[in-house]
């Protein structure tokens, strides 16, 4: 498993800046880090390497007793969101240590970036996979409906896996190499180039390219 | 402060003059061929403002060699321009003066402000 070090992040919105060329680039700006690390687990006792980080902290009053138990033995602070990174050698890192942004990335580094795409509710073929459709008018009567769904007697019935509506969004989604425009170290901003997954204030996943 | 409005700000430029619709204005256009960079010059009179923070811009109409209108919108906070020169200030009743695309010559006039 390589090394894919990274850190957890807010969706703060998307702007423009302008390059050096006077090129205007739009970013999507995150709010990242610093994250702690809540428990490493090693091959030894887990079977697998990777460190708990923490994000967001979370007032005490609203922890949970079985919350309020992991969170002690990494200092007490408790946070919002948790997840897990695969790192090589859990060893380098100490639990209770902070991970911040500048540890992370560096402007002009290529990352690949995790979050929860918009829930879009339950949707018909045409906007969930693409499909063309019927016209529109004169009297079509087959508008945005699928079509036919397959064949009569054999198989005599609808194969499995076939594009139909239903709920859409709310999916894991990674956006792939994404350059770094930005890092605003002692305000923990970063710039990435593009768009990203998941709606405002969503929490996405930063990962380094290993 | 809102930390989009804080990127905005400190790209957003200041040192514009201000101008309107109806104004006769010089955008000093930085242009970048290769490794050589020159200033280019487009007059003409503004046809409307695009209101916003970093995402305004404005269009500048002029006849092109007595014949041909030429419209460019520019980002007003682009670091390509250089400068805008407020030639003449104009007095119309509108805010996006569209009408301007039918009219040629004499009745393209604006009356000075």
């Amino acid at each position: 498993m390589p090394n894919t070090n990274g850190i957890l992040g807010r969706k703060v919105g998307m702007t423009r800046v302008y390059n050096e060329m006077g090129r205007s680039i739009s970013v999507t700006v995150i709010e990242a880090g610093p994250c702690k690390v809540l428990q490493k687990k090693t091959v030894g006792k887990e079977g697998y390497n990777a460190i708990q980080v923490g994000f967001l902290e979370k007032k005490e009053s609203r922890l949970n007793k079985p919350e309020a138990g992991h969170f002690k033995r990494s200092g007490g602070a408790g946070y919002y969101h948790i997840r897990e990174f695969r790192v090589t050698e859990p060893d380098t890192y100490e639990i209770g240590q902070e991970i911040t942004l500048a540890e992370v990335v560096k402007i002009g580094d290529r990352i690949n970036i995790t979050g929860k795409t918009k829930g879009r509710g339950y949707q018909g073929v045409m906007k969930r996979y693409g499909f063309g459709g019927g016209k529109a008018s004169h009297g079509s009567g087959f508008s945005r409906a699928p079509g036919s769904i397959g064949c009569s007697a054999y198989p005599g019935r609808v194969l499995k896996g076939k594009k139909l509506p239903g709920h859409m969004g709310t999916d894991k989604k990674t956006v792939k190499n994404l350059t770094v425009v930005d890092v605003r170290e002692d305000e923990n901003i970063l710039l990435v180039q593009g768009a990203v997954p998941g709606a405002k204030n969503g929490l996405v996943s930063i990962y380094t390219k290993a | 402060m809102n930390i989009i409005d804080k990127i905005d700000q400190e790209q957003m430029r200041v040192d514009l003059p201000d101008f309107r619709p109806g104004d006769t204005v010089k955008v000093h256009i930085r242009i970048i061929e290769g490794s050589k960079e020159r200033i280019q010059i487009f007059q003409g009179v503004v046809l409307k403002r695009k209101r916003g923070m970093m995402n305004a811009t404005f269009t500048v109409r002029k006849i092109s060699h007595g014949a041909i209108g030429v419209e460019k919108t520019f980002a007003l906070h682009s670091p390509r321009l250089e400068t805008i020169e407020v030639v003449s200030e104009g007095r119309v009743r509108r805010s996006r003066l569209y009408y301007l695309r039918d009219r040629r010559g004499k009745a393209a006039r604006i009356r000075e402000r």
